[in-house]
């Protein structure tokens, strides 16, 4: 299984979000220091697990959810957390 | 040096500057693109900010992330206060909240 598939799998579990994209930033990233195929990830996700937490709060949320891929494989994630309310 | 020894460095650190930002490379190099757009963000308020490399220990970058719980750099504090990576910074500087955090 792909990085990204492993990823969403998790966060569909964890979150239940009403809306997630995972998109593989990783070429935009080539050539510096431990840049691969699939290091670099941006998540967009609309939760109601976010609801009334702080972004620093949901962003620790989702870090826990993959912490075995940001320990492994991935190095950077750009997180766009929102609750339902919010959109 | 131990990964404690290094946790102490960083609590002294924190407390001792202001604002810090631990980060890829340093202010005139930055050696990532979510670095590089942190510097930028201070460097808009023109406030002093101190950087600590994480690419020259792999000790430091290790202990960082564990003395935060977050497994991402760049790390920015201010007050002592454990602010956020580049996402964060980046919402509170269009949100308008950064500006008075930074005391700028």
């Amino acid at each position: 299984m792909t990085v990204q598939k492993r990823i969403i799998e998790k966060l569909e579990r964890e979150f239940q979000p009403s809306f997630l994209r995972v998109t593989n930033d990783s070429a935009l990233h080539a050539g510096h220091a431990g840049a691969g195929e699939e290091t670099h990830f941006t998540i967009e996700m609309v939760s109601s697990r976010f609801s009334g937490l702080a972004k620093i709060a949901r962003h620790r949320l989702v870090n826990h959810c993959l912490a075995d891929e940001l320990n492994g494989p991935v190095h950077a994630l750009s997180l766009k957390l929102k609750s339902p309310q919010e959109l | 040096m131990s990964l404690e020894n290094v946790k102490q460095q960083i609590e002294q650190d924190v407390k001792n500057n202001k604002i810090i930002l631990y980060m890829k490379g340093d202010k005139d190099m930055p050696r990532c693109g979510f670095s590089a757009r942190v510097v930028d963000i201070l460097n808009h308020y023109g406030v002093e900010f101190a950087t600590r490399d994480v690419l020259k220990s792999e000790e430091l970058r290790q202990a960082i992330k564990e003395y935060s719980d977050w497994p991402t750099l760049p790390q920015l504090y201010v007050n002592g206060e454990f602010i956020g990576g580049c996402d964060i910074v980046t919402e509170l500087h269009q949100n308008g909240e950064l500006k008075a955090l930074l005391g700028a």
